[in-house]
């Protein structure tokens, strides 16, 4: 016999599945807004971040209404538990998306800087990070959230080199600081959205398995001096 | 419209009062679970719904109770008719004894006057699948219905009241004699019946009430403190009562 409970929480799925569908739109509009220097698609991605909000508080209420009347253990409470914390992370990422939007949109009538293709790059693994996060959860991949961790340390590099490479122009050519300061923001706000992937990954991980892997990347790095 | 509309409804027990006033509204399709320490007076109020209270002696009440448009305490209505067209179903499994698993279900459509051995029969079936027993009896429907186990008698009582197709169903705590497993399937059960009829179950668990109901009504020495949708009992209740009675700091 079904459970009724199981309906209700593959319709929680459902909901949380297309705030991802949101996001990654999001994302997608906002990358190509700021490669394509095409301003008009800030307008989608403001219109993603409404409903992703919605979505949000949704989420948010049925979580809390499973919990109060369900009372659930084992399983069903960890992917309860799990759901109200990738909720809060889709929330951010698309608040991110649209300050990427923002400084997209600041950047695209300033003078260009020639790195589309390292920016292209980084946003390409992003948005793929974000759609593997998503799949993972669907399918409880245990093995493609791992995947999605080392991944992160990728883009961070990713972010490193760009960084390194705007701040040296801002030495060198004052017409481009204000251009190189938009690209900064971006590159931080794609790496922060790479993070928010890595939570998810997390969570499943705990999901699927019981394991708690958050922290400990950060642990080693501290204790190797890194 | 409300299919169950009660208005002002005061219950006695000889001089004891045992409901004030109370007006309740039930939809069509929604489980309503009626929760309350012992004594509040839910099962009382569902026994005033197909007029099982006056038959207690010294029961008896003031105000209109609704179903389906007609006011059955009014003049001339008789109970009889009224209890027929409401199934009920108690705390422990009441099948009747000396019947088999058939003749359990079919009494109610007999009694209606369907005689016609190939109607009752597919009436029965139809029962018994509706109460998730009949892959169960299907073989075994020349056998006691005291034969089965707590679980599945209780499921035949659910299918006897649901053979005569009536808009709604009492239920009494009607897990409260059973194990867990059981209880899962019954509650699973209601949660499917109210695609067909209104289901008001009075239970002293709580997280029953949580689980399976759409609206819950409070009840507390015979007042109805609170009456909402479930969701909302259960996480923002209104009245401090309610709040403490379901946080389990009451007393």
């Amino acid at each position: 016999m079904t459970r009724h409970f199981d309906l209700e929480l593959k319709d929680l799925k459902s909901l949380l599945l297309k705030m991802g569908g949101y996001v990654e739109k999001s994302i997608e509009q906002a990358s190509l807004l700021v490669i394509r220097r095409e301003p008009w698609r800030f307008r989608e991605v403001q219109a993603s971040e409404i409903e992703i909000n919605l979505l949000n508080k949704e989420v948010d209420h049925l979580c809390f209404c499973l919990l109060a009347k369900q009372a659930p253990v084992a399983k069903d409470l960890r992917f309860i538990l799990a759901v109200v914390k990738i909720n809060v992370d889709l929330e951010r990422m698309g608040d991110q998306a649209v300050n990427i939007g923002y400084a997209g949109v600041d950047y695209v009538r300033r003078p260009m800087i020639n790195i589309t293709q390292e920016m292209s790059d980084m946003t390409e693994r992003v948005r793929l990070m974000v759609r593997d996060s998503l799949d993972a959860l669907v399918n409880r991949d245990v093995e493609l959230s791992r995947l999605i961790l080392e991944r992160d340390e990728i883009v961070d590099q990713y972010k490193a080199r760009l960084l390194d490479y705007l701040q040296d122009l801002m030495v060198h050519d004052r017409t481009l600081v204000e251009s190189a300061l938009d690209l900064i923001m971006i590159a931080r706000n794609m790496e922060r959205l790479a993070d928010h992937a890595t939570n998810i990954a997390e969570e499943v991980i705990f999901l699927a398995t019981g394991e708690d892997v958050r922290h400990k990347g950060a642990r080693l790095k501290e204790v190797n001096g890194g | 419209m409300e299919l169950i509309a009660v208005k002002n409804l005061s219950a006695w027990f000889g001089e004891f009062q045992a409901l004030k006033n109370i007006s309740l509204v039930a939809e069509r399709h929604e489980v309503v679970a009626l929760i309350g320490p012992s004594g509040c007076g839910k099962s009382t109020f569902v026994r005033c719904l197909n007029r099982l209270h006056e038959e207690v002696p010294g029961g008896h009440l003031q105000g209109e109770v609704w179903l389906d448009g007609q006011n059955i305490y009014a003049p001339g209505v008789d109970p009889v008719n009224v209890r027929r067209g409401v199934g009920m179903v108690f705390q422990k499994p009441n099948p009747f004894p000396g019947m088999s698993i058939f003749e359990n279900v079919s009494v109610g459509l007999r009694l209606a006057g369907i005689s016609k051995r190939a109607v009752l029969a597919e009436k029965v079936e139809q029962a018994l699948r509706q109460a998730v027993l009949w892959d169960e009896v299907k073989d075994v429907l020349k056998r006691p219905g005291t034969s089965l186990s707590g679980g599945q008698q209780q499921r035949l009582c659910i299918a006897r009241a649901l053979a005569v197709e009536p808009p709604v169903i009492l239920m009494d705590e009607p897990t409260s004699a059973l194990d867990p497993i059981s209880t899962a399937k019954i509650e699973e059960l209601i949660q499917e019946l109210k695609e067909r009829v209104t289901v008001v179950i009075v239970t002293h668990n709580m997280q029953q009430a949580a689980r399976i109901s759409d609206r819950t009504a409070f009840f507390l020495l015979g007042e109805l403190v609170e009456y909402g949708k479930t969701d909302q009992v259960f996480t923002q209740p209104q009245d401090e009562r309610t709040e403490r009675y379901i946080t389990g700091r009451f007393g």
